[in-house]
């Protein structure tokens, strides 16, 4: 057996490093480590509890906006408080317009540069997929970094920047448009749906949505040239390369549910109702003291010096069991039928091919949904309601990031945080071993995965890495 | 594509404790996104850690070239705060792949480069991951407002600078590239920088300036809930009047964002300490009825005086709208003669 240690990753978010045993020429094991340790969950412990409305969301600059709604959720289920309706649609389009943003970025920046490495020159695909996704260069890299651009000024409009707005209260929000940035909000989406269906899509995008089956995609796909869209081009290539058959998770999905479908756990082949009460965060092979509890009474102490310990990130298991999480996840349990299809069809597992699909997926899916939201704002009515912290208190904010569920859990005593406990999206999928040794999604989609010795970095492990769209920020919270 | 004259300048990058948000701010340049900002500035990136093709042996060879001097390069770039945790052994924060703490590569780095600049309030002034907190974070020469951190007080860069901080959480795009760009011509200068390291440019400017809310604020017709018209400063807790930043002057993420205009407070983002303010953020400390946080160069006496008079020069207009979420009252015109 050798072993290999991979890092640092490029082109995922925050620090990441995965060791591999290797027997055969293919990994028998692998070892994920979360090598950053922040400590939010105690620097929160103390403070007055809307300081989570300024702190919580600097956990993740990337997932700012998601990190923001899930303490603006904690915080009005702790007073009390639903958002009026406006309050809500503004929520759900900065929400997800982070969402969409990401997606695309992931999609662009950080998953297709790998196809455009020296490594796989000489597939028929190499030189478009250089020539558009080259980290840095590619055409269709740059074209997408100016698109996000201009999306975010949906959150510029509603939320006045990004990331880390305090637009998300209890309440609602704290922005009531006018006529004219209502306007303006219509026109920045009709300018983003523009450039999908120009760059990704080579199509309109209620074309995409509506693709029903595999069969379907297949279908849809050979309408057109390989190079015709981005999407066309990665499907191309994933079929070249087996994707599908690579990177699979476990055969258990969750979802905490949002604008675009409800919440749930998949459980071979069947969406049972989401209980939490069921969920304990595992520190067996984490660097932090304590047993496995239920977020509620979590603690996040480090201790560096524990052994058997590999990483900062906690593992999070529902009835002992690890689930995947993200937009494959999120589309599976709402009941879209390609989703639901393309997992059949795979053993009931996620794979490389099919996370990717699900989040590009979401793109269709989410524009045609915040433009009927502006259009649902009523030009009258309130924004944000108001309400008091009670001195004892306790309240739970669940919602979708882009890479998938994410929760804080928040208990208030005497007018002050008494505990702060927030389980990220790679919480669930990069978590270590817990302590009845079963390892975490990605580390068991990694077995079987063929390692050419000398190979420091095997594209395939990055491939099945990325395709979950790792945020190590969040997770070192 | 638009290039400066100049010869571009090499740049490496480095995450430490952060939440790679100020990557995120960055990469929203506009026009067109950072990399094409940085062309235009003439920034060659060396390594990025969001954006670089390579990982693995290839970026460590890279920063160990650089660490040692055997590769020349002319700013490092550093996002997030420094672990120095626990017992000072810099493990909270071990550079995957490199089984040294990123405490160590920093420093190192930072002794190589030309110039060093910290984006973000962690980089510079420790900031979120709290100095004082679990992690022992600091800032690269300031912990908190204390001048000293990673590199120390008198510390130079081969450049001749201290470290640049571009604060700011997240700091704006166009902060970044333009002090890039300057770097690049050569245009920066110690003088250039204030008193707690960051670029004059935009850091002589207040969040205050050129906020959307003026005619409530001059009138002292405030916001009591969010999501109102009115001055966010007597109630709702905002620090724009003290708070370094050309936040409203220049905008964020399109025409008109800004923390003001979108109806909440100023928390003072792009000073040290702003985690920190010692009362709830969102609400406005107060003593005897009076905001504790006044502009810090107007005599208080003075303030509350005009403060008093305002309120009694209020037109109605202003004072109801104030406690509205939209125009209820439009301006009047003046009446045809």
């Amino acid at each position: 057996m050798t072993r290999l240690v991979m890092g640092p990753f490029s082109r995922v978010e925050g620090d990441l490093e995965v060791r591999l045993d290797v027997e055969d020429g293919q990994v028998a094991a692998a070892f994920v480590t979360a090598p950053l340790y922040r400590g939010f969950e105690q620097i929160l412990r103390g403070r007055p509890p809307m300081d989570a409305l300024v702190i919580a969301p600097r956990v993740c600059g990337i997932c700012s906006v998601a990190q923001s709604a899930a303490a603006a959720r904690a915080l009005g289920a702790a007073m009390g408080l639903q958002p009026p309706l406006n309050g809500r649609f503004a929520a759900d389009l900065i929400q997800s317009c982070e969402n969409a943003v990401d997606h695309l970025t992931h999609f662009t920046l950080f998953f297709m540069p790998d196809f455009a490495r020296p490594a796989y020159a000489g597939r028929p695909w190499h030189d478009e997929a250089v020539q558009r996704f080259a980290a840095m260069k590619g055409q269709s890299g740059r074209a997408a970094t100016a698109a996000r651009a201009r999306m975010l000024h949906v959150v510029g409009i509603l939320a006045g920047k990004w990331p880390h707005s305090l637009a998300l209260q209890p309440g609602g929000t704290t922005k009531s448009i006018d006529m004219g940035e209502r306007m303006r909000l219509l026109a920045v989406l009709a300018e983003f749906r523009a450039f999908l269906e120009h760059q990704i899509f080579a199509d309109r995008l209620e074309r995409v949505a509506a693709l029903a089956s595999a069969e379907a995609l297949h279908g849809w796909a050979a309408e057109q040239p390989p190079q015709a869209g981005d999407f066309r081009l990665f499907l191309h290539i994933a079929e070249d390369l087996r994707l599908d058959q690579w990177g699979r998770g476990p055969q258990r999905f969750l979802s905490h549910g949002g604008p675009l479908g409800g919440a749930g756990m998949w459980r071979q082949g069947v969406v049972e109702p989401l209980d939490l009460s069921a969920l304990r965060e595992d520190v067996s092979h984490a660097w932090m003291t304590g047993a496995a509890v239920h977020p509620d009474h979590g603690l996040t102490l480090p201790d560096a010096d524990k052994p058997d310990a590999y990483s900062w990130c906690k593992a999070p298991r529902l009835g002992g069991e690890t689930a995947e999480v993200g937009a494959l996840a999120r589309q599976l349990i709402a009941g879209h039928p390609l989703v639901r299809d393309l997992v059949a069809l795979s053993d009931g597992r996620g794979n490389v091919r099919d996370r990717v699909i699900a989040r590009i997926l979401e793109l269709a899916l989410l524009v045609p949904a915040m433009e009927g939201w502006v259009r649902g704002i009523g030009i009258d009515g309130p924004y944000c309601l108001n309400g008091v912290m009670p001195d004892n208190a306790y309240g739970v904010g669940l919602v979708e990031a882009a890479r998938g569920s994410l929760g804080h859990w928040l208990s208030v005593e005497d007018g002050r945080i008494a505990n702060y406990q927030i389980v990220s999206p790679t919480t669930w999928n990069f978590s270590p071993r817990d302590g009845q040794g079963n390892p975490g999604p990605l580390e068991q989609a990694l077995v079987g995965v063929p390692v050419v010795e000398g190979d420091d970095m095997p594209l395939m492990v990055q491939h099945i890495v990325r395709s979950f769209d790792p945020c190590l920020n969040c997770t070192v919270h | 594509m638009i290039t400066t004259d100049t010869k571009s300048i090499t740049a490496v990058w480095v995450q430490a404790a952060s939440c790679g948000g100020c990557t995120m701010s960055a990469l929203g340049a506009e026009p067109g996104g950072l990399v094409e900002a940085l062309e235009r500035a003439g920034i060659e990136l060396l390594w990025h850690p969001s954006l670089s093709e390579d990982g693995g042996a290839a970026v460590l060879d890279l920063l160990e070239d650089c660490r040692n001097g055997v590769r020349a390069f002319d700013v490092l770039c550093v996002e997030g705060a420094v672990l120095q945790g626990p017992n000072g052994s810099g493990r909270f924060h071990i550079l995957a792949g490199s089984g040294r703490p990123m405490a160590r590569w920093v420093a190192d780095l930072a002794r190589q480069a030309r110039f060093v600049v910290a984006a973000g309030s962690c980089a510079p002034y420790g900031s979120i991951p709290s100095p004082g907190g679990p992690t022992e974070a600091t800032g690269l020469q300031f912990c908190g407002e204390d001048v000293g951190g990673v590199l120390g007080e008198g510390w130079r860069s081969r450049g001749g600078m201290p470290v640049i901080n571009v604060a700011g959480c997240a700091p704006h795009p166009g902060w970044l590239i333009e002090t890039l760009m300057a770097l690049a011509q050569g245009l920066l200068g110690p003088q250039d920088l204030d008193d707690f390291g960051r670029p004059r440019f935009w850091a002589n400017h207040l969040a205050h300036h050129g906020c959307a809310r003026n005619e409530y604020y001059e009138f002292k017709a405030s916001a009591a809930e969010h999501s109102q018209l009115g001055c966010l400063m007597e109630n709702l807790g905002c620090m724009a009047t003290q708070a370094a930043g050309d936040c409203n002057l220049r905008v964020w993420n399109g025409s008109g964002g800004s923390c003001t205009n979108a109806g909440y407070a100023c928390v003072n983002c792009t000073s040290p300490g702003f985690e920190e303010p010692g009362s709830p953020f969102l609400e406005t400390a107060k003593f005897a009825g009076i905001p504790v946080g006044l502009p810090v160069d107007m005599p208080k006496a003075w303030f509350v005086a005009l403060s008093a008079l305002s309120k009694s020069a209020t037109p109605d207009r202003v004072r109801k709208n104030a406690r509205q979420n939209r125009v209820v009252i439009p301006p009047r015109r003046r009446p045809r003669p």
